[in-house]
């Protein structure tokens, strides 16, 4: 028994493909394109700009403010309602930590940076893909960072821990299923996003931290990559 | 927009061309793709020029209205994405998505370019209910023809889940296509002082006194028109407008 093969034939600690692209979006100042599997990101950066209404500016720090939204018509079954609910609140509040660590918004007193997520399409693993996309969006748009910010889910299906978990091992029925969405400063490796639903023990937590890390060390290239894609002058 | 701004594509349209270039009754290069979605029923991107658009179609089964029980419903709206333009907010659609949604709805309703009467699954109780959303990805202006484009296209595109009489699988779509009679086509034409063009970019935008949506059928029979803009029109403004949007949505019907 057990969880022995993926359902789509990867090995355990492997993520789905992975598609990025940086500056896609012409009218944003920084955006980009992520896609992992079918989950699919853009990530558009307006800012730093002036901050309306004016009591929320701050003569001493920036603030970055991030946004998540999945269209009407990204997942299977019914249509996704327009509007932010609760879980899209709630993501965009994490979204925002996860990247906070990487900027210091005292460079940026009075202003904001906004962090636009849109999700066209969605197969698990969303939060992740929009952190990916919106890390790759900023240093587009020019914004100063300290490091990168990469994302991935780590999942445990039955008896396994595995590497970003799709919507089909997300509603697993053969057996308890945890999933633990992480985000990892790159050169730092430390940890700006966990979360985690379902259940697991302190050892496999462990065991996942690392596993994130190793996967988004992976991911932290093909983001530079996809950077470098647009901005290296070609010989 | 700035005095000067607007002297400069004055300047250029009393020439006879564009700011980019382009002559004055002449479309940005157009793409049209369909199916760039695994989930939605149906789905196209749209590109003219600069500016993208996404539509996506869902479908599912409700109880029809009271007055038409024999057929399905259509629903049209739009989302003006913040990531799309620095000038959008977010929040609740504002006038703009509800005009974008309102117009390209109304001709698709009133060409009765679906046949809602096939929509019927069960007089009085069951009928299909076709959305479609809009969402842009980056708007470089004319989200007016993009959006009505990306709709047809998707709705081109949309195939019945399949349906066993009772519950929808969604993961399985059949090989049926949307009973679609017309495809109705959507040309903007703007009216800048005394010139007429298409296609506007987001700085002609800017500048529009008037504006014209033409939305035209296959035979040149026009089935949804809507004024913008703050300056009035002349009865010849308005045949001039409705000539160029009725030659102009011959191309672009090429794209579907």
């Amino acid at each position: 028994m057990g969880y022995t093969k993926r359902n789509d034939g990867r090995k355990f600690d492997e993520t789905r493909p992975i598609e990025a692209k940086a500056g896609i979006i012409k009218r944003a100042d920084g955006s980009a394109y992520f896609k992992m599997g079918k989950t699919v990101a853009y990530a558009a950066v307006y800012g730093p700009r002036e901050i309306h209404p004016k009591f929320l500016q701050n003569p001493t720090k920036g603030k970055l403010r991030c946004y998540y939204n999945m269209m009407p018509f990204s997942s299977v079954g019914d249509r996704v309602r327009p509007g932010a609910n609760r879980r899209a609140k709630e993501i965009a509040m994490v979204t925002e930590k996860a990247i906070l660590p990487v900027i210091d918004l005292s460079k940026f007193p009075n202003s904001v940076i906004d962090v636009f997520i849109e999700l066209p399409q969605t197969d698990a693993g969303t939060r992740c893909a929009g952190i990916c996309a919106a890390s790759i969006a900023l240093a587009d748009a020019g914004i100063l960072m300290s490091d990168m910010v990469a994302a991935v889910s780590i999942g445990r299906v039955d008896d396994k821990l595995v590497v970003d978990l799709d919507y089909s091992e997300e509603s697993y029925e053969g057996g308890t299923v945890a999933d633990i969405p992480m985000a990892v400063i790159s050169r730092t490796g430390e940890i700006s996003l966990l979360q985690m639903d379902g259940n697991l023990s302190r050892e496999d937590l462990k065991k996942a931290v690392e596993m994130a890390k190793k996967a988004c060390s992976k991911i932290d290239k093909i983001q530079r990559d996809a950077l470098k894609n647009k901005y290296e002058v070609k010989k | 927009m700035s005095i000067e701004q607007k002297d400069h594509i004055l300047g250029f349209l009393e020439k006879g061309i564009r700011f980019d270039g382009r002559k004055l009754d002449e479309y940005r290069p157009i793409t049209v793709e369909r199916g760039f979605s695994e989930n939605a029923e149906g789905s196209a991107r749209v590109t003219i020029g600069d500016t993208e658009v996404l539509a996506g179609v869902k479908m599912s089964i409700m109880e029809p209205y009271s007055d038409t029980p024999d057929e399905g419903t259509m629903m049209i709206n739009a989302e003006l994405l913040p990531l799309s333009n620095p000038d959008f907010e977010p929040g609740p659609p504002g006038i703009q998505s509800i005009e974008i949604a309102r117009i390209v709805d109304r001709g698709i309703r009133e060409s009765k370019a679906i046949d809602t009467k096939k929509l019927c699954l069960k007089k009085g109780e069951k009928v299909w209910s076709i959305t479609v959303d809009i969402c842009p990805i980056n708007d470089n202006g004319n989200l007016f023809d993009a959006s009505a484009l990306a709709v047809l296209a998707a709705l081109k595109d949309a195939k019945f889940p399949s349906y066993d009489g009772t519950v929808i699988d969604y993961k399985k779509k059949t090989k049926e296509s949307l009973p679609l009679k017309k495809l109705p086509i959507s040309c903007t034409v703007i009216k800048i002082d005394n010139h007429f063009i298409v296609d506007p970019t987001n700085e002609e935008e800017k500048k529009v006194d008037s504006r014209l949506t033409v939305e035209v059928e296959e035979d040149g029979t026009l089935c949804a028109l809507q004024k913008g803009g703050d300056k009035p029109l002349t009865a010849e403004d308005i045949d001039k407008m409705v000539g160029i949007g009725i030659e102009k949505s011959k191309e672009l019907k090429k794209f579907l």
